[in-house]
């Protein structure tokens, strides 16, 4: 590879000359690497590795910021898993949202991507559509749903109420507050669904010629040519899924506190219920957050940031090495 | 796949029978009309959310769904009730200094990754991946400690300064690029005496301008609708905010009600609405680029 060597070095060069200009060149080579990873090696050291590190020594220790940090041992590890009343509902909540919503993210998705493969006339317009909602601000998206779900004079509910059904009192609701929120989500499924649309155009059309002529119904069609080719989407969609349930954060935090009828800014007050209604939307982060940074008790967050930690680690390898079984990747290793 | 349904453009003749258009044009609604239910489902919120944004108060406590009158003057009030403009500002500036010291340093960060060859590059990029799966949460106690320790939390400092050091999704989908550049043409440039960093300004970012253009959008995006950073960072001082931040408050700030409540996140969807329709393909390659190749 190393191209300046050979063509500078003349019909006189001897074996030596050449060595050393090679060395030169390898030096010269691994400097550049160095300088092109430097803002890289920087970011991860202090962003990334200095954190985790500090993570898993203040989890160990009971800080508040003000005062110096002192060594509790496992004490942290130890409230976390015996007496703490409110890690189990969050935990809960979470998995929750693991069970219900990444499988319902990826159906749908999928779903609606099939739909628009079969769409003669308006497929852009149709794939704008169904695009634009995930690229809609969080936040925004938020508030607008707990407009239209506002139990009383939301219109969802008055539409429901003409048709003579009452509805449900949605974000303020325990049993209903979930299912909004995954409602919410679905309605983001946008990316989700461009990546499987580009994955099923992309399945070879003669693998769906030659099934069509061993006689393979449509239904068979999808499920021995179709889901196999695009397994490795199928499996890059939950992955996401699952990363995105376990550090669900905004949609939460925003409709517990604008159903709640009084946002908070962080830290300040305490005068919102955690996790309204009754603790159903309080998620794993969102009680990393209020341990860190509304009681900062930012030890036992620590200790709850590593216990999250171990958990996604764990989740990804698992997904990862399950999938070697099920799903189909190409020949090409592109 | 019937017929009927592969009507060719000249069958739009006026020589066609009205009722055999009318009854294609019913067939085609049919044909569609799961894909048509989802699409009104997906306005919906939108246009509800609209409707609401023109209501007088008293109409949207009422239950009303269509505006009698219009009240246009919502979108004015909003301004007088709640900062917008200062908390659009400081949006703009955390996108746009955030997003060009990501580009500035992931783009020669993702080159070493895919264009140059080194001991340890597989092994360093699997890192990079472990960076971009880890959720925020698992860092955000000390890094906060450490920004509070500087003294730059209150400020957009803390949001902005990590992005200058490499982003791991923009590493990955750089990268994920740039190995699709045939090594010919850089081994050509090379050839011709361009040192690496010529290179990667002359070939690789002229070829891979289609993804740089995706990860400065997704920037953009990512830190307009950016919630959790700035919600620890901020703090209280309404003049330091977000639109995130602004917009999720803004009902408590003064009491106010659901239809300016609803013009404020009208406002708040209407950039990403209109950077979209302006870069619509770069989107859409950008999230294929992510997903068929990952």
């Amino acid at each position: 590879m190393s191209t300046t060597a050979a063509t500078e070095a003349g019909p006189a060069a001897v074996a030596a000359d050449r060595r050393r200009a090679r060395r030169g060149a390898n030096r010269r080579r691994r400097l550049t690497v160095l300088a092109f990873l430097s803002p890289w090696l920087v970011g991860f050291s202090v962003f990334f590795g200095y954190p985790l590190v500090m993570s898993a020594w203040l989890s160990l220790h009971s800080y508040d910021l003000l005062t110096p940090a002192r060594w509790v041992g496992l004490a942290n590890y130890r409230y976390m898993f015996g007496d703490d009343p409110q890690i189990w509902p969050a935990v809960s909540n979470t998995l929750w949202l693991i069970a219900v919503s990444v499988p319902a993210t990826v159906l749908f998705g999928f779903g609606i991507a099939m739909l628009l493969t079969r769409a003669r006339t308006g497929a852009g317009a149709f794939r704008t559509i169904f695009y634009l909602p995930a690229l809609v601000p969080p936040v925004a998206a938020t508030l607008g749903f707990v407009y239209l779900l506002n139990p009383s004079t939301g219109p969802v509910n008055v539409i429901l109420g003409k048709l003579g059904i009452e509805g449900p009192l949605w974000f303020n609701d325990p049993g209903w507050s979930k299912p909004s929120l995954v409602m919410l989500g679905l309605w983001g499924v946008g990316t989700t669904m461009i990546i499987f649309l580009a994955a099923i155009l992309d399945v070879p059309k003669h693998l769906y010629e030659s099934a069509e002529l061993d006689g393979a119904s449509a239904l068979q069609r999808l499920r021995w040519v179709t889901l196999p080719t695009i397994s490795p989407v199928i499996l890059f969609a939950v992955v996401l899924g699952v990363i995105a349930s376990l550090q669900y954060f905004t949609q939460a935090h925003v409709a517990a506190s604008v159903a709640a009828g009084s946002a908070v800014q962080g830290g300040s007050t305490s005068t919102i219920e955690i996790g309204y209604p009754e603790g159903s939307t309080l998620f794993y982060p969102i009680l990393v957050y209020n341990h860190g940074f509304r009681y900062f008790n930012m030890g036992y967050a620590s200790a709850m940031a590593m216990l999250l930690l171990v958990v996604a680690f764990a989740v990804t390898a698992i997904i990862i090495w399950n999938s070697r079984r099920v799903v189909h990747y190409q020949g090409d290793a592109r | 796949m019937s017929a009927v349904a592969h009507a060719k453009p000249a069958a739009r003749s006026t020589s066609m029978p009205r009722a055999l258009r009318r009854r294609r044009l019913l067939v085609s609604i049919a044909d569609h009309s799961l894909l048509i239910a989802a699409a009104v489902a997906f306005v919906a919120p939108v246009v509800f959310v609209l409707l609401t944004s023109l209501m007088t108060n008293r109409q949207a406590l009422s239950g009303d769904l269509w505006p009698s009158p219009f009240r246009w003057q919502n979108f004015l009030d909003v301004f007088h009730d709640a900062p917008l403009w200062r908390w659009a500002l400081n949006s703009f500036l955390y996108a746009t200094l955030a997003t060009v010291g990501l580009l500035l340093s992931s783009i020669p960060i993702a080159y070493a990754f895919a264009c140059l060859r080194w001991r340890g590059r597989e092994l360093a990029f699997m890192v990079v991946l472990v960076a971009l799966m880890l959720p925020p949460q698992v860092t955000v106690v000390p890094l906060y400690v450490m920004w509070a320790k500087l003294g730059l939390v209150g400020n957009i400092w803390p949001l902005v300064i990590p992005n200058w050091f490499g982003d791991a999704f923009a590493i990955f989908l750089l990268r994920q690029f740039f190995l699709t550049i045939p090594g010919e043409y850089l081994d050509a440039a090379r050839v011709d005496g361009c040192g690496e960093l010529r290179v990667l300004t002359r070939v690789v970012v002229r070829m891979g301008k289609p993804a740089i253009a995706a990860v400065a959008l997704f920037s953009v995006l990512y830190t307009w609708n950016d919630y959790f950073l700035p919600l620890l960072y901020l703090g209280e001082n309404p003049s330091n905010w977000v639109t995130s931040i602004g917009l999720s408050q803004f009902r408590s700030l003064h009491q106010v009600q659901w239809n300016l409540t609803m013009a404020a996140t009208v406002l708040v969807m209407l950039p990403v609405i209109v950077v979209f329709f302006l870069a619509q393909k770069a989107f859409v390659e950008g999230v294929t680029l992510t997903g068929v190749k990952g």
